[in-house]
């Protein structure tokens, strides 16, 4: 990871709304005021809750859709209203990848059409048995058999599904790869699976990875940045470290204490109450003040600015020096001697170590 | 080949009379499918116990539950064998199913989707009613009265204008609370879940746990609760199944599931799943996906997956007792003593 940035973004704003014929319809500020920063090569994630505004402001970082306000810069160029040929080359180093495996593919279209459909575009001087090379060597890319190309998604699983999607967003060549919660519609063991091939893929490739996700769990393993966004706004950034072992925001004190874990009745949870307000009427000043236990009366006046809070943490709260860093909000319970001598056991037959049958001590 | 050996059998909790239900050797097979899509198990709620089933999609965790509940179509299904005993009765599931009587009045479910299972063109306060006026009878104002304090008991607030209002007008967390109030409105003796929290927000599941725990506590009703989160089986569960292609392959308090895992897939799970704790690096997986049914194994089922498999295994996995009530069902256990690996 370096300091190179890819991506930036000042001052990002998304209205919808305010249009129609007969009535005009209520305006939603779905993001508001967003800057942020994107390495070379990093893995930046985006968390929050549904209709926290994390999906616009990916789609916005890609110029899937047009900024109200705002300006984003993608290596050195202002994207924010590139058309023609400048958005098709920019089409070519960004890259979607979607949430649901089962509706991004189209089912009338072979794995091999599938992925070639995107060189057809960005790579039209390929000949055709070229075209054909490359999608096999793609397919190996992510684990799977180039025989493949032959076959239609219906006769993949899940996994295999998303392994497709992510061979299709690798097609042109992409320099930063977006996914929309790219593995939250897998099994745990097949996630498993996906999570490892992103790692290995950024690594490689030198990808920059922004991930959009829930699973808190996930992020926290793949990423090296996090910003956590509230209802619009970005709320809270800073390395996965800093953000989990030292979260400054009592939003995000919340959402990591919200995370199941074995706890006793004696210990219940300190739970967030209510439900995020929605974006066409958000509460005056501090968005979350509404649901905030440190919330004073200045928490509804003025919306706090983000600020510097450590080398490349910032927060965005009126009241952060005062509330406590919790402790151990990240600790997981201690796993017994047996249970993780099995663990290794089966990592190291997982790797392709010799398994002896028969009895041992 | 030596015939198939019993299923896994529940903990023996030492209170058999609490127990609420009790499923025995069920065998459900689709028809056009080989071989059996559950494969012979048991499975017993007990008063105020918290029962989670876990285990991959495809591995007959809903089949399971909506065979109880006798929601299958007995055209597309056919029960091989199981006898499900509730509430001191027995039924022959071969032959019938629980009397509609007992559904939805003694058992409840509530499903992953709210949305879906809510009749958009019904306000909430009229689909809870409904529910009293079938099973309990009496006027409608009573049961709109009992509508009301079942949203009050599942912590919606505004309760009296909520009863108006249609589920669109809703959140997704407050959807499934309504379908909570909803499940519980005739107070059952056994909910089953299926999935309840897998399309809701970290902060409402979180909130929708403590629902489920707190009723628990105040009711004793039985949970049965299907989910593939073993986050959420750490923190909700009394007992846990760990179910893999129609079978149960590991059964036990769920203490013992997590600090004495035994079935090569219950410690693939686990290993799969990432750690807040340890960021970074490359995650253990179980390789490939479920099988289907035409292609599932002979023996152990899980075989074509396992990293430990070996030619017995070819046979069906015996069963073996890790722990008082902790079961598990492969030719290994444990594994430390019957194997292993070098690198």
């Amino acid at each position: 990871m370096s300091n190179d940035v890819i991506l930036t973004a000042k001052g990002l704003t998304k209205r919808f709304g305010g249009g129609g014929f007969m009535a005009k319809s209520p305006v939603m500020q779905a993001v508001s005021d967003i800057s942020l920063e994107i390495r070379r090569g990093e893995t930046f994630a985006i968390v929050g809750e549904s209709g926290c505004g994390k999906s616009t402001l990916a789609r916005l970082l890609m110029r899937l859709l047009d900024p109200t306000e705002g300006q984003v810069t993608f290596d050195g160029q202002d994207i924010s209203h590139v058309t023609g040929a400048d958005l098709t080359r920019l089409r070519r180093d960004m890259q979607f990848i979607f949430q649901d495996p089962f509706s991004s593919l189209n089912p009338r279209m072979t794995v091999g059409k599938l992925i070639g459909e995107p060189l057809e575009v960005h790579a039209p001087n390929l000949g055709a048995r070229d075209r054909r090379q490359k999608v096999a060597e793609l397919l190996q890319q992510v684990g799977l058999p180039a025989e493949h190309a032959n076959r239609y998604p219906h006769e993949f699983s899940g996994g295999q599904r998303q392994r497709i999607g992510i061979a299709r967003a690798l097609a042109s060549g992409p320099k930063l790869v977006i996914g929309d919660e790219p593995v939250s519609a897998l099994d745990v063991s097949v996630q498993a699976q996906v999570i490892n091939l992103l790692g290995d893929l950024s690594r490689d490739l030198g990808l920059t990875l922004v991930v959009i996700a829930h699973d808190l769990g996930v992020i926290r393993h793949m990423s090296d940045r996090v910003a956590v966004m509230y209802l619009g706004r970005i709320i809270e950034m800073g390395t996965a470290a800093e953000v989990f072992e030292q979260p400054r925001h009592p939003y995000t004190q919340a959402l990591l204490a919200s995370i199941p874990a074995p706890r006793s009745a004696e210990a219940p949870r300190e739970q967030l109450s209510g439900e995020m307000p929605s974006p066409s009427a958000p509460p005056p000043g501090c968005a979350f003040h509404t649901r905030c236990p440190h919330a004073t009366s200045a928490c509804s006046a003025a919306i706090p600015t983000i600020t510097k809070v450590g080398n490349s943490h910032s927060v965005a709260c009126h009241r952060w020096q005062d509330i406590p860093v919790p402790e151990g909000q990240t600790a997981e319970p201690a796993r017994s001697d047996q249970a993780e001598s099995r663990f290794a056991l089966y990592r190291a037959a997982l790797a392709g170590g010799a398994v002896q049958h028969g009895p041992h001590e | 080949m030596s015939p198939d050996p019993s299923p896994l059998s529940p903990p023996d909790t030492g209170d058999q009379g609490r127990d609420i239900l009790s499923l025995r050797d069920f065998r459900l097979r689709f028809r056009g499918q080989p071989v059996p899509t559950v494969n012979g198990i048991d499975l017993k709620v007990a008063a105020g116990e918290i029962l989670c089933i876990v285990g991959e999609s495809g591995c007959g965790k809903s089949v399971t539950a909506m065979s109880i509940m006798g929601l299958l179509p007995p055209r597309s299904s056919e029960v091989l064998s199981g006898s499900l005993d509730f509430l001191g009765k027995s039924y022959d599931l071969r032959h019938e199913n629980l009397p509609a009587g007992q559904r939805g009045n003694q058992i409840a479910m509530i499903f992953q989707e709210p949305m879906t299972s809510l009749n958009p063109s019904f306000t909430v306060g009229n689909q809870i009613a409904e529910s009293v006026l079938q099973h309990q009878g009496g006027s409608r104002a009573e049961a709109m009265e009992r509508a009301h304090d079942m949203l009050v008991k599942v912590g919606i607030p505004a309760p009296r204008q909520r009863l108006n209002e249609y589920p669109y007008q809703l959140s997704g967390g407050m959807r499934q609370r309504v379908m909570i109030a909803m499940a519980l409105a005739n107070d059952p003796k056994l909910l089953i879940a299926d999935e309840p929290t897998t399309a809701l927000d970290v902060t409402i599941q979180a909130q929708i746990l403590d629902l489920i725990r707190d009723l628990r506590r105040e009711t004793g009703m039985g949970t049965m609760m299907i989910t593939h989160d073993l986050g959420v089986v750490a923190e909700i569960a009394d007992s846990v199944a760990v179910m893999y292609g129609g079978e149960v392959v590991e059964y036990g308090p769920v203490t013992e599931i997590f600090d004495n895992p035994q079935h090569p897939y219950t410690i693939g799970l686990m290993s799969a799943m990432p750690r807040l704790d340890q960021p970074g690096g490359r995650l253990a997986i179980v390789p490939g996906s479920v099988p289907s049914m035409a292609n599932m194994p002979s023996g152990c089922r899980f075989r074509s997956r396992c990293a430990f498999a070996h030619a017995r295994c070819a046979d069906p996995a015996p069963k073996v007792e890790a722990a008082p009530g902790h079961s598990v069902a492969c030719h290994f256990a444990p594994l430390e003593q019957n194997l292993a690996v070098t690198a």
